[in-house]
């Protein structure tokens, strides 16, 4: 293969959402107009797209769809918003504002923490989206390429304890968001009543048609690899020499998107590029940008993201086009290690001598309960917190940098408001969905809603065949665009339709292996039914130590998935 | 009609002997509705005629524009393969050089299947057998009662799916059986396509093409004068039959409520069948309707008075059980002097009788009380035909209709909002509102009259731009007002003021307004939701904030409308015209009103408020 961009670049009729791009005026498009229009809840037309570019979905309670239409009301539209919050870290006081905003104007009333490692504001109705734009503005937060086709906010590995390279990654992880984002003023005009420039916008980095499609960056601090590398187009390993972050490895090319009864898509790991100086970080992340900016595919949607060009191209190619553009040259890999995903529970000490509390919230969704008032408790730990907060990938909550003598305090308003309990299993915390229902547009099955339920009848299992102190990497997303990461998970369940999921299994604990599809389109009922039986196999056969994905492997109860693009459906 | 008329005839008009023949033939079969009808079809055929021929002398031009067959392309999709699918076929279709029109399932009006003559349908399926949102009404009315008998269609469906899933293209087997059942015709056998759907579809498409292409052909070629759309004829003679005292027995056809789940208000769209009634109405007309008070206050107001319910009575000179007399012939819903006074001398109750003297008291009393909070308060014992005699007769409840038979041919329909409220102690419900909304059941028989109201009429032009105003259920009549002026098809402008509590909730008839919008038949919308915000905003505010535009449109000969409240609204709306006319008109607060009465008189401004 040449590098004659005739041979890089998919030839045919572009897809709609490249023309919707190029006339939007730099993601203005109409959407001013739209705000205007008391007539509906919605954004029509581009708009309905261009606004994913400002961090928000237009979404409608779909529970409520149905009646509504006979009502002769239009669906209860609404949008949802995530911040852009590189790395996951917010101050007391931004948390305090968001708790406000959350109470008192969107029609859910929770903070969802995400796996992208941000919050998301759900159900907030069109005449409040400037107030919401305003108040995340006064306290220095925005929602600036959260969504839509560019780098979305870049994630960050949540480690306290390792509090000297957290940090430094953590200010990469700023610095690339930062580099990569739109340049266009489109957002301060619309919504922050920012002043109107003749000058035409430019974007020397994304260009005016954006990205073939979404583009996800991390940076990760092994051997945590809780940010889930292999979901990702764009990870920097964080390598240390002498508790001194010195460089990167680059993986480029992983995501687990698919559509379902599409075998083009498929869901597939990373690409380690190699090594890279710190220094080379910003111009090494431009090129990989660039390079899948001009080679991605922009005539099909559904086969534009990083991985698909890596696949088309291929990975030297590829490599070698971002070495040209960075005039970096990538050096060997250096070793590192994954071995866990998750968040450690609870308190722990940093080198430095702080505190650090992470609190489990189930499916992330801070909110008060009857008897468990998770959402006031985390306004009041923030009104006495002198440090951050933390948002985890996996949908946690972590207290940072609490003083000695703050962690009394802090843990009785934890305990006191059901942030903090003593009989979480590991298997909940091992444990994680996606939104899905009723307000996610996409969702085929419920995942959020399922998810808890789930969990207690796999803890029976578990109970069932004696190894309760056990846990499995168990993950429901409600579509296969894979929100939830079930294509990483040991356990991974995707949703086809109402109750209805295709049952994968044999992702590993580290997250570095892709499970493969065991049942196709099987009810709740005879999931459990399943894992009961392999679970029991488990119990008497498993090797000790040895993990569930590990041992449905080795036994071949399902084949490994080495090569997605050639395996994943074989 | 007799030959005698025959004499009357000029000698351009008056038939042969063969046709009076063939016309006496057919005459005595005929129910006096059908001869309402025909003589309004003859009006209108001929009135075809003449126009028909105009065209010709243009030549082929004309010929270009007369109406021509066409498919319709009707699409249901959840992901946009369907519609993407449609849409590589329309182009298909027009490269072909067939007439096809698109349209999303979502925006398709039922009204218009009947006049179909070829329809395409291609539509996904989800979930357990689901059809996509877009497609559900469609889909649903298809199965219902309401669909209409299709002899002249010629269809043909295609499905989308995944065979993986139990209910595979579900939807699209339900579009074929039932279009089938309706009569229509099948172009070519229904295709169900799986996750791969390129080849299937393709090929069905080429087939129905084929078949559609030589139909189509030979229509056009043939020079037959299609069935041209025909106004509505007359039915004078058999509308003159119903009236309040001779009420016409409909049928209930749906009773949906329309404002959302957590709306602080229960309003319901009512649709009320005329079939065969020969019954004709205009926008701005009333619909009276024969309530029946709820059988189980009834029951409860005979229990309090220790009456055996089957005790016979006499009202009006017929015999009939004291509970039935109750339930259809008695006001009880609400209370009148007539009954206080009766009633306070049989229980010769001193507070009461105190309260007889006291007019205004009195008026205070009743006006929060219905019959049976009286017996409430104060228990007799009495007889059926005394308690039969204290009470005054039932009337009907008047609505305004919201609907326009050019849109809904023989339908009425109604805006109703359930009265509902707790008072002494007790939950109420207000008559007509109940029986219509809780206790008549779809397909149940509803005693009905049309009220003639010529005091709110849309403008003789349908050139004259028209403003309306009507919050809550006032929306009503400019739903007919709309409907009228869509059929019109006249560039008039329009523009509607609406209020209620909540822009989620309340917003009655929102869908509608906004294709309403979309078509360009109304012009503007201003909204004032009274609750969406701390200060309350009501449509006097909208008015005033737009007043520079308001009084333009009326210096421009606009008429002005005002439905719904009364008491407050009607007069706050006054309040703010009187505001526009002195601000905008550099008028004093007298010339101002001159100018509004002036308005008035000429027809103008015109009120329908209660």
């Amino acid at each position: 293969m040449t590098t004659d961009n005739n041979n890089l670049v998919v030839q045919g009729k572009l897809a709609d959402n490249e023309r919707l791009k190029g006339e939007s005026n730099f993601l203005r498009g109409t959407i001013a107009d739209d705000l205007k229009d008391d007539l509906t809840g919605s954004f029509v037309g581009d708009n309905f797209q261009l606004i994913r570019f400002h961090g928000m979905y237009q979404q409608d309670d779909r529970d409520v769809r149905a009646e509504r239409a006979k009502q002769k009301l239009e669906p209860l539209q609404n949008v949802m918003l995530r911040a852009r919050l590189p790395g996951g870290i917010i101050k007391p006081a931004q948390w305090l504002s968001i708790d406000k905003f959350a109470d008192e104007k969107t029609l859910y009333g929770s903070i969802r923490l995400t796996t992208r490692q941000t919050f998301q504001f759900h159900g907030v109705l069109k005449p409040n989206i400037k107030l919401m734009h305003q108040t995340l503005n006064q306290v220095g937060i925005d929602s600036i390429a959260t969504a839509g086709d560019v780098n979305r906010n870049v994630l960050c590995t949540s480690n306290p304890i390792e509090s000297v390279i957290h940090q430094q990654a953590y200010e990469w992880a700023v610095k690339i968001s930062e580099h990569l984002l739109p340049k266009t003023r489109a957002y301060a005009e619309i919504w922050l009543d920012g002043e109107k420039k003749e000058t035409t916008d430019h974007e020397p980095i994304l260009g005016s048609n954006y990205l073939p499609r979404k583009f996800k960056t991390t940076v990760v601090i092994p051997p945590l690899n809780d940010i889930d590398v292999h979901a990702n187009d764009l990870n920097f390993v964080a390598i240390a020499q002498d508790g001194k972050l010195v460089g990167f490895n680059v993986l480029v090319g992983g995501g687990l998107a698919m559509t379902h009864g599409d075998q083009a898509t498929f869901p597939r790991k990373a690409d380690d590029f190699g090594f890279i100086g710190v220094e080379d970080t910003l111009a090494v992340a431009e090129a990989v940008v660039t390079t899948q900016r001009d080679w991605g595919n922009r005539v099909d949607r559904k086969n534009a993201k990083t991985k698909y060009t890596l696949e088309r191209v291929g990975v030297e190619t590829f490599k070698r086009e971002v070495e040209k553009r960075s005039g970096v040259t990538f050096g060997e890999s250096h070793p590192y290690e994954f071995t866990e995903r998750g968040d450690r529970i609870g308190w722990v000490e940093g080198i430095d001598g702080k505190h650090h509390l992470t609190l489990f919230i189930e499916n992330g969704r801070i909110l008060d309960y009857p008897g468990k008032p998770l959402k006031t408790g985390c306004a009041e730990i923030a009104k006495i917190h002198q440090g951050d907060f933390r948002l985890t990938a996996n949908q946690n909550l972590i207290v940072a940098g609490v003083s000695a003598e703050n962690k009394a305090k802090i843990e009785d308003i934890a305990r006191s408001h059901g942030l903090m309990v003593d009989d979480l299993s590991l298997q909940r915390q091992d444990s994680m969905a996606c939104v899905a229902l009723p307000t996610c547009p996409l969702a085929m099955a419920e995942a959020e809603r399922y998810l808890p339920e789930a969990v207690t009848q796999l803890e029976g299992l578990l109970a069932k065949h004696e190894i309760a102190q056990k846990s499995i990497i168990y993950r429901v997303t409600g579509c296969p665009n894979g929100c939830g990461r079930s294509m990483l998970a040991e356990i991974g369940l995707v949703g086809k339709g109402p109750g209805k999921y295709n049952l994968h299994l044999g992702g590993n604990r580290q997250g570095t292996r892709i499970p493969k599809m065991y049942k196709e389109n099987i009810g709740e009922q005879q999931i459990m039914d399943e894992l009961d039986v392999l679970i029991g196999l488990w119990a008497k056969d498993g090797q000790s130590a040895e993990s569930f994905g590990d041992f449905v492997i080795r036994t071949g109860v399902i084949a490994e998935v080495v090569n997605s693009a050639e395996d994943f459906y074989a | 009609m007799s030959s005698n008329t025959q004499k009357n005839l000029g000698s351009t008009t008056a038939l042969s002997d063969t046709q009076w023949a063939q016309l006496n033939q057919l005459t005595p079969s005929l129910t006096p509705a059908q001869m309402g009808w025909l003589s309004g079809y003859l009006a209108g055929l001929a009135q075809t005629q003449v126009t028909a021929t105009l065209p010709q002398a243009n030549g082929p031009a004309a010929e270009a524009s007369s109406p021509e067959k066409f498919i319709t392309l009707l699409y249901g999709s959840q992901t946009g393969n369907a519609k993407a699918l449609a849409q590589g076929y329309k182009a298909k279709l027009d490269a072909a050089g067939i007439a096809a029109k698109l349209v999303n399932m979502a925006d398709y009006k039922v009204k218009q299947l009947k006049n179909e003559s070829h329809i395409v349908v291609i539509v996904s399926t989800h979930g357990e057998g689901d059809a996509p949102d877009d497609a559900v009404e469609l889909h649903d009315f298809l199965a219902s009662k309401k669909a209409p008998k299709l002899p002249n269609l010629k269809f043909s469906v295609l499905g989308l799916g995944d065979s993986s899933y139990e209910f595979f293209c579900q939807t699209a087997k339900d579009f074929d059986k039932k279009l089938a059942e309706l009569g229509a015709t099948r172009i070519v056998n229904r295709v169900d396509c799986d996750v791969d759907y390129d080849e299937a579809s393709a090929t069905w498409a080429q087939q129905v093409l084929d078949k559609v292409q030589d139909e189509l052909k030979a229509k056009s070629n043939s020079h037959v004068v299609a069935m041209p759309h025909i106004g509505k004829p007359t039915l004078s003679v058999a509308a003159a039959q119903y009236s309040k005292k001779n009420p016409f027995t409909a049928s209930l056809l749906a009773s949906q409520k329309i404002t959302g789940r957590d709306s602080v208000k229960d309003i319901r769209h009512v649709e009320i069948s005329l079939e065969e009634s020969g019954i004709q109405y205009r926008p701005g007309d009333a619909l009276g309707v024969w309530f029946k008070n709820d059988p189980s206050m009834v029951d409860e107001l005979l229990a309090l008075l220790e009456i055996d319910g089957a005790s016979e009575v006499s009202v009006a000179g017929d015999t009939l059980s004291a509970r039935e007399a109750l339930i259809e012939k008695r006001e009880l819903t609400q209370s009148y002097p007539s009954f206080a006074s009766a009633y306070a001398q049989l229980a010769n109750n001193p507070e009461l009788n105190a309260l007889i003297e006291d007019k205004a008291g009195l008026r205070a009393f009743l006006g929060e009380r219905q019959i049976i909070d009286v017996v409430r308060q104060y228990p007799v014992k009495t007889d059926a035909q005394s308690l039969i005699d204290m009470l005054r007769g039932m009337t009907p409840r008047l609505y305004s209709i919201a609907s326009s038979q050019n849109e809904v041919e023989d339908e009425v329909h109604l805006t109703v909002a359930l009265v509902e409220y707790d008072a002494h102690g007790h939950a109420h419900q207000g008559g007509a509102s109940s029986y219509l909304t809780k206790r008549l059941e779809e397909g149940a028989e509803i005693q009905v009259f049309v009220e003639k109201n010529d005091n709110f009429r849309l403008p003789e032009s349908p050139e004259t731009p028209v403003i309306m105003v009507g919050p809550g259920t006032g929306i009503a009549p400019f739903r007919a007002f709309m409907q009228e002026r869509e059929a019109q098809e006249t560039d008039g402008k329009n523009w509607l003021f609406f209020g209620n509590p909540n822009f989620t909730q309340d917003f009655l008839y929102q869908t509608e307004w906004q294709r309403f919008v979309k078509d360009g038949v109304l012009d503007k919308v201003s909204l004032a939701f009274s609750r969406d915000q701390e200060d309350k905003i009501y449509v006097q505010h909208r008015l005033l904030e737009q007043g520079a535009e308001v009084f333009e449109w009326l210096e421009q000969g606009a008429h002005f409308y005002v439905c719904g409240d009364a008491n407050h609204m009607a007069k706050d709306v006054h309040a703010a015209l009187v505001e526009i006319v002195q601000k905008h008109g550099a008028k004093s607060a007298e010339a101002a009103e001159e100018y509004l009465t002036a308005l008035r008189r000429a027809k103008r401004y015109q009120k329908d408020v209660y």
